[in-house]
């Protein structure tokens, strides 16, 4: 067993066990607290496939963003009922089939597809070539997420905003 | 690694998040099913990346990250304007639009 066959399975491990968590605890709270632990393994399952940029992404704005803002909204919607938010789950039976027939049906589309074994090798600097395509090839779809960006920020403070 | 290994993670992820989806009442809760099946598509799109050493395929993943981000945020300001209205966050009761 190399170094990063046990890395992925360690990874593997963290990541489907907290995602487990976050469908399955009763406290909202905690749940959100899972699913932080499941994004920060998946920068780790990032890091392993060499995308350096993409794991400290994805620490920044999911690990860092999306759970402060889901924090951010359980606290102020239990403010406003009042009670702490538990959560509870029903038909089981129906979500673990339906889960199970998707999960299945992927599996076996994964065995019977051709796929490569070994990761090529990358000569050049990843992080390095996407920052320049990024400005170059990429500019237009660059500069058109910044413009939805601002566009979320202005739908979400229209929406939150106080009643009048 | 193989490929495939990686594959697997992502459709274990995704079919748990389903799961997530399916069977939590509370909308917060849908939300984050819903990530958890972002995120396994994440993991497919830079493991196709990296095994056809094709860079513009991870720039791609960086473009759906954010638009992620940007869809919890107009999610969880629609479920905070429900709170307001509704008083509940639970999926059920959300059915203002029935006729």
């Amino acid at each position: 067993m190399t170094l990063d066959v046990v890395a992925f399975w360690g990874l593997a491990v963290v990541v489907i066990g907290s995602a487990l968590a976050v469908v399955l605890t009763k406290n909202l709270f905690h749940s959100v607290l899972w699913l932080a632990l499941s994004l920060t393994g998946t920068a780790g399952i990032f890091l392993s496939l060499d995308a350096e940029f993409l794991a400290a992404v994805q620490l920044l704005l999911y690990a860092g963003g999306v759970i402060t803002i889901v924090v951010f909204a359980i606290v102020v919607t239990e403010r406003l009922v009042g009670d702490r938010l538990t959560q509870v789950s029903r038909r089981l039976l129906t979500g673990v089939i339906l889960a199970g027939a998707l999960l299945v049906a992927l599996l076996r589309f994964l065995r019977g597809a051709e796929l490569p074994v070994e990761q090529p090798v990358i000569a050049v600097d990843v992080t390095r070539v996407l920052g320049q395509v990024l400005m170059t090839e990429f500019v237009l779809p660059f500069e058109l997420l910044a413009v939805l960006l601002l566009v979320g920020l202005l739908g979400a403070l229209y929406f939150a905003r106080p009643e009048d | 690694m193989p490929l495939s290994a990686y594959l697997t993670l992502a459709a274990v992820l995704f079919a748990v998040g389903f799961f997530g989806v399916v069977t939590r009442r509370n909308t917060v809760g849908i939300l984050l099913g819903i990530e958890l099946m972002l995120n396994a598509v994440n993991i497919n799109l830079v493991a196709f990346a990296r095994y056809n050493a094709d860079i513009v395929g991870m720039l791609f993943t960086s473009f759906t990250i954010p638009i992620t981000v940007a869809e919890v945020a107009l999610g969880l300001a629609i479920v905070i304007l429900m709170f307001r209205m509704k008083r509940t966050a639970v999926a059920d009761h959300l059915d203002i639009l029935k006729g």
